[in-house]
């Protein structure tokens, strides 16, 4: 079965890999790059568990296979705090109790990361919307959406 | 749980896709394109193909363009091309509601409208855009191009018209009329869910507000989407009032097959049918 040598650029860092070509994303970045923030829940694209930023849009790592992520510019939920400092987003996670278990919480920051990019004004109607890709069985989704909509108005300060 | 063993092919041309689709698709080989319905059936085990031909590096497949009054989509063209307005007038419109009904926003940006049609999903919504509109399927293989009408591509539950070697390359959807109004309703259990019921109603009227053209199809009951001619043929002529959309509906109701629970999938339809009547009508 076929193997690859790959490079995968994650937070700006290129990994060099030699893996099958069965091997998500995910897997190749928990297993390959040693980075585990990005979790996996169901494998199949149900729980958004696994959200990663591809060129600046987000997309289930567990269905796309780390071979096509060849050039592509990948962020992680380790990318986001600069130092000791935590980005916005993650700050107001924690103020807002947005997470208790915290399995699905790098999921959904990078989810967030992406709508905020996208529109750093996005109306609470279409941030329901947005938010609803991915699950959480802790919280309830209402404390993630008050975070959310706290960390658009600390980052537009 | 993860893919069985496969081995990987990109090919960057599509006369080199499709060389190797006649080498592999005899050993069940198939085209990778979003993955977003293929990958989680390998990571299920319910497909094992031992080849994937992968057609997101293939030049070209990623046009979308408008030649001629007909929205050309190319075979990587993904479903979030559509949540901006990707056509001029109604036709722009109508895909841009209806895709944001299909999945959730990161599946979006990977799946794409060729390969929902191929994957063929009775309750998936691009299939009823493409049997509503009538759309072209532009199918490659090493014999050339063949050129299949919407009507008769989507077979079945999850069988089309393709050959084994065929690659849909793309997909054309004729722009509708500046005057043309639509309405698309879908239940789904969660959002993101494929639908129980939908619904798509196009319409035309002219000055006297009688219908001059009339396109109404159902998704997500039968085996696969299509148009109900006898439903088009009480709205065409007449003025859309209350009673007549109830009299359509309950006309697409009765002649329709549901798959499963008949007698609440039956009264989804009606309720599917006359809401996006109502919406074209508004
Ligand atoms: C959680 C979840 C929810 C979803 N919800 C919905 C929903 O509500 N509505 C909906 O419509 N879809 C839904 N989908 C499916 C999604 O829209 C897929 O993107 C789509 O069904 C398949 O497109 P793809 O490009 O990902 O195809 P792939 O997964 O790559 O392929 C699917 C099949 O089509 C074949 N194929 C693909 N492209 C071609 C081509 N150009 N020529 C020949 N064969 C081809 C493949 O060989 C394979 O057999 C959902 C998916 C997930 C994971
Ligand atoms: S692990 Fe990827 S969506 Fe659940
Ligand atoms: S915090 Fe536990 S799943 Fe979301």
């Amino acid at each position: 079965m076929s193997e690859h040598a790959v490079t995968l650029r994650v937070n700006g860092i290129a990994h060099r890999l030699q893996l099958p070509a069965r091997r998500s994303l995910a897997d190749a970045l928990r297993d390959g790059c040693g980075l585990t923030g990005t979790h996996l829940g169901c494998e199949h694209g149900v729980c958004g568990a696994c959200t990663v930023l591809l060129d600046g849009v987000p997309v289930r790592a567990c269905l796309m296979l780390a071979v096509q992520a060849e050039g592509a510019e990948i962020r992680t939920v380790e990318g986001l705090a600069q130092g000791a400092t935590l980005h916005p987003l993650q700050q107001a996670f924690i103020d807002h109790h947005a997470l208790q278990c915290g399995f699905c919480t790098p999921g959904f920051l990078m989810l967030a990361v992406a709508m905020l990019e996208e529109d750093p004004d996005m109306p609470e109607a279409e941030m329901v919307h947005r938010l609803s890709s991915n699950l959480c069985r802790c919280t309830g989704y209402a404390n993630i959406l008050k975070a959310v909509q706290a960390a658009a108005a600390a980052m537009a300060r | 749980m993860k893919p069985a063993p496969f081995h990987w092919h990109a090919p960057t041309t599509l006369a080199e896709a499709a060389a190797l689709l006649a080498e592999y698709a005899p050993q069940d080989g198939r085209v990778l394109a979003g993955g977003q319905s293929l990958l989680p059936a390998m990571a299920l085990r319910i497909a094992r193909p031992p080849h994937l031909v992968d057609i997101n590096r293939v030049a070209g497949l990623d046009l979308l363009e408008v030649v001629d009054g007909v929205l050309r989509i190319g075979a990587v063209v993904r479903h979030a091309a559509f949540l901006r307005e990707a056509a001029p007038g109604p036709l722009g419109a109508l895909l841009a509601a209806v895709a944001r009904h299909i999945a959730h926003w990161p599946i979006r940006q990977r799946g794409t409208f060729c390969g929902s049609l191929c994957h063929a999903d009775p309750a998936a919504e691009w299939p009823l855009v493409a049997a509503v509109l009538d759309a072209v399927m532009v199918a490659h293989s090493l014999r050339g191009d063949r050129r299949i009408a919407a009507a008769a591509f989507q077979r079945g539950l999850l069988d089309t018209a393709l050959e084994p070697d065929e690659l849909l390359r793309a997909v054309e959807l004729p722009l509708l009329a500046a005057d043309a109004r639509f309405g698309f309703e879908e239940v789904s259990r969660r959002a993101g869910d494929f639908a129980q019921a939908m619904a798509l109603a196009v319409l035309r009227r002219g000055p006297d507000g009688r219908v001059t053209e009339a396109r109404l199809g159902l998704g997500g009951v039968e085996p696969a989407p299509r148009r109900f001619p006898q439903a088009e043929a009480m709205l065409r002529g007449a003025i859309p009032d209350a009673a007549l959309i109830d009299a359509a509906a309950h006309s697409v109701a009765q002649a329709a097959q549901p798959m499963e629970d008949e007698g609440y999938r039956r009264a989804l339809t009606r309720t599917v049918v006359q809401r996006a009547l109502l919406q074209a009508c508004a």
